[in-house]
């Protein structure tokens, strides 16, 4: 569980969050959502502690990450992995080196232990035999799920992923969402999903928060989207004129979306 | 901007006090630092060669002129080739040419990996960035350099007698003799101390530019071009307090 209370953040005079308070919860797939600008990406960063928080605090479990050194934040970022917007694989090296890098940085592991680990985590994420390949040698969907075997090779107890589908075709997306999901439940692990990829929250959105404008205005679930009377929610989830017609066309006739 | 100064001056020796940690894995350390020293030094062998042999040459060709129809004796162009190469020109113009081609490299390398979030993930799995992507570089760099300089000395000295010797200006025996002639240790020492500062500086300096980039591809173009600025103007300080502290 990871728990942020109270979160405020300002770069020079932008106030980016107002008081964000809100529970990451343990084997879901939390969701924070918005519009580009809403302050999702400065949330997490927050939260992972790339960036510190004008005020407020984060709770890792019953851990105050706000107060600890940096020799203690570290030992906790082993246990935290990471899908970055842009993958951020190191380019130099290649698919099997990228995921073996925290292995061989932290691990006492033999280099047959580290192999089989990289195998099998390359395996969970169906791209078994890529291992001497170059990030810039596969697709940005490859990218993607490579990010996330490289993020759950040390078996981590929090999972933060920013922007997963972004530039993904939706296809490509539903995996790579159905990855993450199927990644939290097996590995009971708290999962944070920086996202404003509808499809992701009507298919995984087990505890969503919306952000706008820096405020937290909106928390639930993907059962509770289309019955909420949260404007907000509404224009952000059913943008376009065709997803409004959808969605009263599914009210009308009492169909589940 | 005195304000200014003292920002990134500041900012530079947290860096560097952060860069000074015990290492996660020291195999990881040894393996960057060797990639490093193979990046830096052999990488760089071919361009301090080819700026050793000229400047060898030119000062021989410019003192052969300078001592034209004057009393001193012939064989003095090798003694001042020799000596002003140790002293001066083996370590400071090769490490200002270094400072151009390792220093924007490593502020390029690093800063391409800021913006592409390589050193964010990296803190996120636990890793110190500054200790490893830096320590390496600054260590590799404080070994390697002062071989390459010691290499651009030689070089420097036998670009001298190339120019010359063959070209009749003096003949071979006059300038091994100027080679050979009042030859003084502590000038080599002088040289690596030189070279391993100024190896410090140009890796350091490159290091913090690359290290704090913001923004886009034009800000990763400035901060290589400050890098080797910052780096060159250091070196020559440098330069200069090392002489009146090690001639007094």
């Amino acid at each position: 569980m990871i728990r942020a209370e109270n979160i405020f953040k300002s770069f020079d005079d932008a106030e980016v969050l107002k008081g964000i308070t809100h529970t990451f919860e343990n084997g879901k797939t939390n969701l924070i959502i918005g519009r580009s600008g809403a302050g999702k990406t400065v949330l997490l960063k927050i939260l992972v502690g790339l960036l510190q928080p004008t005020s407020g605090t984060v709770w890792f479990d019953d851990i105050n990450y706000s107060q600890l050194d940096k020799k203690q934040i570290r030992a906790i970022r082993m246990q935290v992995g990471m899908l970055f917007q842009g993958s951020a694989l190191f380019d130099s090296m290649s698919v099997e080196e990228n995921i073996r890098f925290p292995l061989d940085m932290f691990t006492t592991m033999t280099k047959k232990e580290k192999l089989d680990r990289v195998n099998y985590c390359l395996e969970r994420v169906s791209l078994e035999g890529v291992n001497n390949k170059y990030p810039s040698e596969v697709s940005g969907g490859m990218q993607k799920r490579v990010g996330i075997a490289r993020a759950i090779v040390l078996n981590p107890k929090y999972l933060f992923c920013d922007e997963p589908n972004s530039g993904l075709d939706p296809k490509t997306s539903i995996v790579i969402d159905e990855l993450i999901r199927s990644i939290t439940i097996e590995n009971n692990i708290t999962t944070v999903i920086n996202t404003h990829d509808m499809n992701s929250v009507m298919e995984i959105g087990e505890n969503i928060a919306l952000l706008y404008k820096g405020e937290l205005v909106w928390t639930g679930n993907k059962n509770e989207v289309l019955d909420s009377d949260s404007d907000l929610l509404q224009d952000f989830i059913f943008a376009s004129p065709f997803l409004q017609r959808l969605r009263n066309a599914a009210l009308s006739s009492n169909t589940k979306v | 901007m005195s304000f200014n100064f003292f920002y990134h001056f500041g900012r530079y020796i947290m860096m560097l006090r952060t860069a000074i940690a015990r290492p996660e894995r020291f195999s990881m350390y040894w393996k960057e630092t060797m990639r490093q020293m193979n990046d830096i030094g052999v990488g760089s062998v071919v361009i301090v060669v080819l700026i050793a042999v000229f400047i060898g040459a030119v000062t021989a060709v410019q003192f052969a002129y300078q001592l034209q129809d004057s009393f001193v004796p012939k064989y003095y162009i090798g003694y001042i080739v020799r000596d002003s190469t140790i002293i001066e020109l083996a370590p400071t113009i090769t490490c200002l040419v270094l400072a151009g081609k390792v220093g924007s490299n490593i502020a390029a390398e690093i800063g391409g990996m800021r913006q592409k979030e390589h050193i964010d993930a990296m803190e996120i799995m636990g890793v110190n960035t500054a200790s490893y992507l830096i320590t390496p570089k600054i260590i590799a760099a404080v070994i390697v350099i002062p071989l390459l300089v010691a290499i651009a000395c030689f070089v420097g000295i036998m670009g001298g007698y190339l120019s010359s010797v063959p070209t009749g200006l003096i003949t071979n025996a006059e300038y091994t003799r100027g080679v050979r002639s009042f030859f003084v240790e502590y000038y080599v020492f002088m040289m690596f101390v030189k070279a391993i500062v100024f190896a410090f500086i140009l890796t350091s300096v490159s290091a913090y530019q690359g290290y704090h980039v913001k923004g886009g591809s034009i800000e990763l173009g400035q901060a290589s071009t400050q890098a080797v600025v910052y780096s060159d103007i250091l070196i020559l300080l440098a330069d200069y307090l090392i002489a009146i502290l090690l001639t007094q």
